[in-house]
């Protein structure tokens, strides 16, 4: 059965981006989530929630900008590897 | 103009627009992960502006206000009138001989005035059918999420006086 590794760089250069970029998309949907239900909470009058918000929503954004760069690192991998043949 | 072409196999529209398609695609993706994290950045200082609005929140000071004689309304009736600003609707219910209510008009949903239904005995929004609870003021239906905001009344003499807003 072929593993991930008998693949060529390009395909696993390639999956991992889609998994980067997919994680990026499910943090980005939280976060949104998370902004409307700050909001909604701050404007029903209970201003307690504000700050856990901001802090995961930070971590968040965090972790989405490691994924970038893990992104931006494995594609300018791939291509070197490409541009090497 | 095919007698001019080179003898290839590749098509015309390859010929002419020569980009590698992988090369594309890798900054393609590149961009949009760029966009998405940006869009992430932007969620999160939306979450910042909403602590600092938090951390500088200031409790406003209500004035206080005589809405209505007692009495003035019958039992079922509603009073309209505007509090604490005059941009601020408001709508008064006498639910009971001795017993008034009073909200804000503003449904919490997207702003449409909210009218007494005395037949349900419950406030509704006829925009998207939000209904609110004439004891509450809490949702009963619909999509709005938070209860109306309520006016807090005082029986001083024969007048009623509004002397705050809760929620």
């Amino acid at each position: 059965m072929p593993t991930s590794n008998d693949l060529p760089p390009q395909n696993r250069g390639l999956t991992a981006i889609a998994g980067a970029m997919s994680l990026i998309t499910v943090l980005l949907i939280v976060q949104i989530w998370l902004l409307s239900a700050a909001l909604e909470s701050f404007l029903g009058g209970n201003r307690h929630t504000a700050l856990p918000a901001a802090i995961f929503s930070g971590v968040m954004f965090l972790i989405s900008l490691g994924l970038y760069a893990f992104v931006d690192r494995i594609d300018s991998e791939v291509r070197g590897s490409s541009n090497g043949r | 103009m095919n007698w001019l072409r080179r003898g290839t196999s590749e098509p015309l529209w390859k010929e002419e627009f020569s980009v590698r398609t992988a090369d594309e695609r890798y900054v393609t993706r590149r961009q949009l992960t760029k966009f998405l994290v940006l869009t992430s950045l932007g969620m999160f200082v939306g979450n910042i502006w909403i602590l600092i609005r938090s951390l500088f929140y200031k409790a406003p000071v209500y004035p206080q206000q005589p809405v209505a004689q007692l009495g003035e309304i019958p039992v079922g009736g509603v009073k309209l009138f505007s509090y604490p600003t005059k941009d601020d609707r408001c709508i008064m219910i006498r639910t009971a001989q001795d017993e008034y209510v009073s909200y804000s008009q503003k449904c919490t949903h997207l702003s449409c005035a909210v009218y007494y239904s005395q037949a349900e005995n419950r406030l509704e929004c006829p925009c998207h059918q939000g209904f609110f609870s004439i004891k509450d003021g809490a949702v009963l239906q619909g999509p709005p999420s938070r209860p109306l905001p309520r006016v807090v009344l005082e029986a001083r003499g024969e007048q009623l006086v509004a002397i705050e807003v809760k929620g």
